[in-house]
């Protein structure tokens, strides 16, 4: 096992169901590179150099990748795709950036290929790895943390003396601590890729729960019972008593305390049978969104470093939960769904932007929900107030932020592309109803009018709409952090 | 004023109340039984003379697509609010907009079935030629959405909210984006305000 310790000169690993391997990266001009011939043995890919042309053309199943060198972009089966660098020539070998993977070779794979830089992972197709996240809850003594793992799989947890260790059912983790305080000195990931150990000072307890496909393992680490120990509790109590003083913090508070913007989740519309709108000419709405949406996660990537993923990254139907759970799952800061849209008047032309609408009577069910919640005992006799939201209306605590948003996305739209007459609604939205961060769908264009069809078949207009998308997205995140700071 | 005049005036002013006499008994007197629950509810054009009937308001598309234009049509009366939401969608289904409004509901969609909770939640069944039929976009999905909802609610006081189901079941959408999971109030957000006789 290899690149638990996040360092840039750490390699990355390749994990893939069968096997986990090591792609060799170096530093060049203060980027991460990877050579191509390193990929084409991982990937099976033919590399074919073009000595006239000054390029290389990279093929996987009759499937071609053209780059060139000094060139920041590449061309994906006659698409370009913006790379962070050029692809340069180091002696016998052409080195290209590590996002190569993600925003190139994904386009042309058949399976999955996603690149996890903070976690130094490649995941190759259907890999089980949770993220799973460790925090802080209470310094105490008692102290308690937590580790959470989204999507929830089966945990085991044995303990020792000064050591705990977590087994988690997957093929490897996804693993990330804040810094620890009182009795527990580390939480990390141990010598078996699935499983996490807790060193600590003391005698550790542990609880598992699942709710919202998310396990969570409550830990709470008692003083050593030894004369030397300056806790207050004595030795002889079987059952460790909790200090009543101590108030256990709000758990949202503390999400809110430690949260930055890692992870956007951008949803291509429809997909497989669902084709979305189709034009007179046949162009599909499902092909335009996954293209859009591509361009979108290449330039977020490449520019903000964030986390991006795609609810879906080929042409597969996926239900509509499915996409709200994997936004929810990966902790996304934002999600975007992405559509094209019809008209039964060929006329209508421009994009528009929805954000959701509660109805007032559930408005009014969520909002006495938020109100009441409920008091659950923690370990050690403390009490934690959760919010009794149904998971399916997870968005209305995020409703005001949407609206925002929808504005921002709205605005920054209006400077680049034509807009409908009614360029923001409020709506019923089935996928933004289960959202549980700020969420908006954007309609890009009709695909019903044929000026409109012809433009969302150029270059041009696609990457103009995944720029404005994108300008959003950087002054929404400035706004949300900004808000969060205060 | 000579007693001729006077005369005249009293005669037509009586007529005037009778005739104003007469409609009301027509509008609230005993209603027909209903012969069958398929028959075709005849626009205001067609309609026999003799026959009770109340004015509904139904919703097309706008010519510019944009919006839903309520359109009043006298639709036969019923004896329940059930029977009366029944006669009210099948009007809402099988009519042809008036130029040059657009209809937004799929062609073929019959109406299975209509009944009202006592809490005020009306069910409207759809076959699945509304999912089927559908072209696609959200807004053409929320105006098709919002014809049902709001012909429903606009005519039938009783009803408050409006859950549409297809083929007898409950669906997540119509075409991948209106939240159908729930009943919906009426959104008159959607609505134009230029009102077609």
């Amino acid at each position: 096992m290899s690149g638990q310790d996040p360092a840039p000169s750490t390699p990355l690993t390749l994990v893939s169901r069968d096997a986990r391997r090591t792609v060799p990266t170096t530093v060049q001009n203060g980027r991460e590179v990877v050579a191509l011939d390193d990929l084409a043995t991982l990937f099976q890919l033919s590399v074919r150099e073009d000595a006239l042309a000054g390029g290389v053309t990279v093929s996987y199943r009759g499937r071609t990748i053209v780059a060139s060198a000094d060139r920041p972009i590449v061309s994906v089966e006659g698409r370009v795709v913006s790379l962070p660098a050029p692809m340069v020539r180091s002696g016998r070998r052409w080195l290209v950036p590590v996002e190569f993977m993600s925003s190139a070779l994904a386009s042309i794979y058949d399976q999955r290929i996603e690149l996890r830089r903070a976690s130094r992972l490649v995941i190759l197709g259907d890999v089980r790895l949770p993220r799973v996240t460790a925090s802080i809850d209470t310094a105490g003594p008692p102290t308690r943390a937590t580790i959470e793992i989204a999507p929830a799989a089966a945990v085991a947890v044995s303990a020792d003396s000064g050591r705990m260790l977590v087994k988690i059912d997957a093929d490897g983790l996804d693993f990330s601590a804040s810094a620890m305080s009182g009795l527990i000195d580390r939480i990390r990931v141990g010598d078996q890729p699935n499983t996490v150990v807790v060193d600590t000072n003391g005698t550790g307890r542990a609880t598992v729960t699942t709710a919202n496909n998310v396990a969570r393992v409550l830990i709470e680490v008692a003083a050593p019972a030894t004369s030397e120990s300056r806790a207050p509790v004595p030795a002889p109590g079987p059952a460790p008593t909790p200090s009543p003083s101590a108030p256990i913090p709000d758990p949202r508070e503390v999400i809110a305390a430690t949260r930055t913007w890692q992870t956007i989740v951008i949803d291509p519309g429809h997909g497989g049978d669902d084709v979305g709108v189709r034009s007179a000419k046949g162009v599909e709405e499902k092909q335009l969104t996954l293209d859009i949406a591509r361009r979108l996660r290449g330039m977020v990537e490449s520019r903000l470093g964030l986390r991006v993923i795609l609810t879906r990254d080929d042409d597969r139907a996926l239900g509509l939960d499915e996409r709200a759970a994997v936004a929810n799952n990966g902790k996304a800061n934002l999600l975007i769904s992405l559509h094209v849209n019809g008209s039964r008047v060929p006329d209508q032309s421009g994009a528009e932007v929805l954000h959701l609408q509660l109805d007032r009577e559930t408005a009014e069910v969520v909002r006495t929900a938020t109100a009441e919640g409920a008091a659950l005992p923690t370990l050690g006799g403390g009490i934690r107030r959760l919010d009794l939201i149904p998971w399916d209306l997870a968005q209305a605590r995020h409703r005001d932020e949407s609206c925002v948003l929808a504005s921002v996305l709205q605005e920054e739209l209006q400077r680049q592309v034509p807009m409908s007459g009614h360029p923001i609604r409020r709506a019923p939205m089935r996928l933004l109803a289960a959202a549980n961060m700020p969420a908006a769908l954007v309609e890009v264009a009709y695909l019903t009018n044929p000026g409109q069809e012809a433009r969302l078949a150029t270059d041009d207009f696609k990457n103009t709409v995944a720029q404005a998308v994108f300008s959003a997205i950087v002054r929404f995140r400035a706004w949300s952090e900004e808000s969060q700071a205060q | 004023m000579s007693m001729k005049t006077w005369w005249l005036a009293f005669v037509g002013a009586l007529a005037v109340l009778v005739l104003i006499a007469l409609s009301i008994a027509r509008m609230y007197g005993p209603a027909r039984p209903a012969t069958g629950e398929e028959a075709p509810v005849a626009g205001a054009s067609s309609a026999p003379k003799e026959t009770a009937h109340i004015t509904a308001t139904l919703f097309f598309g706008s010519p510019d697509g944009q919006t839903l234009v309520p359109v009043r049509r006298d639709v036969a009366l019923a004896d329940t609010v059930v029977e009366q939401g029944r006669q009210i969608l099948n009007a809402q289904l099988s009519e042809v907009p008036p130029a040059p409004n657009v209809s937004v509901i799929p062609a073929g969609t019959k109406l299975r079935a209509f009944y009202v909770t006592e809490r005020g939640d009306a069910f409207v069944d759809l076959s699945s030629d509304v999912v089927t039929g559908h072209p696609g976009g959200s807004l053409n999905e929320l105006l098709t959405v919002y014809s049902i909802v709001n012909s429903v609610t606009a005519t039938l006081p009783a009803v408050r909210r409006v859950q549409i189901l297809v083929d007898g079941k409950e669906a997540d959408t119509i075409a991948g984006h209106v939240d159908l999971r729930r009943p919906l109030s009426r959104d008159d957000s959607l609505v134009r305000d230029a009102d077609e006789k």
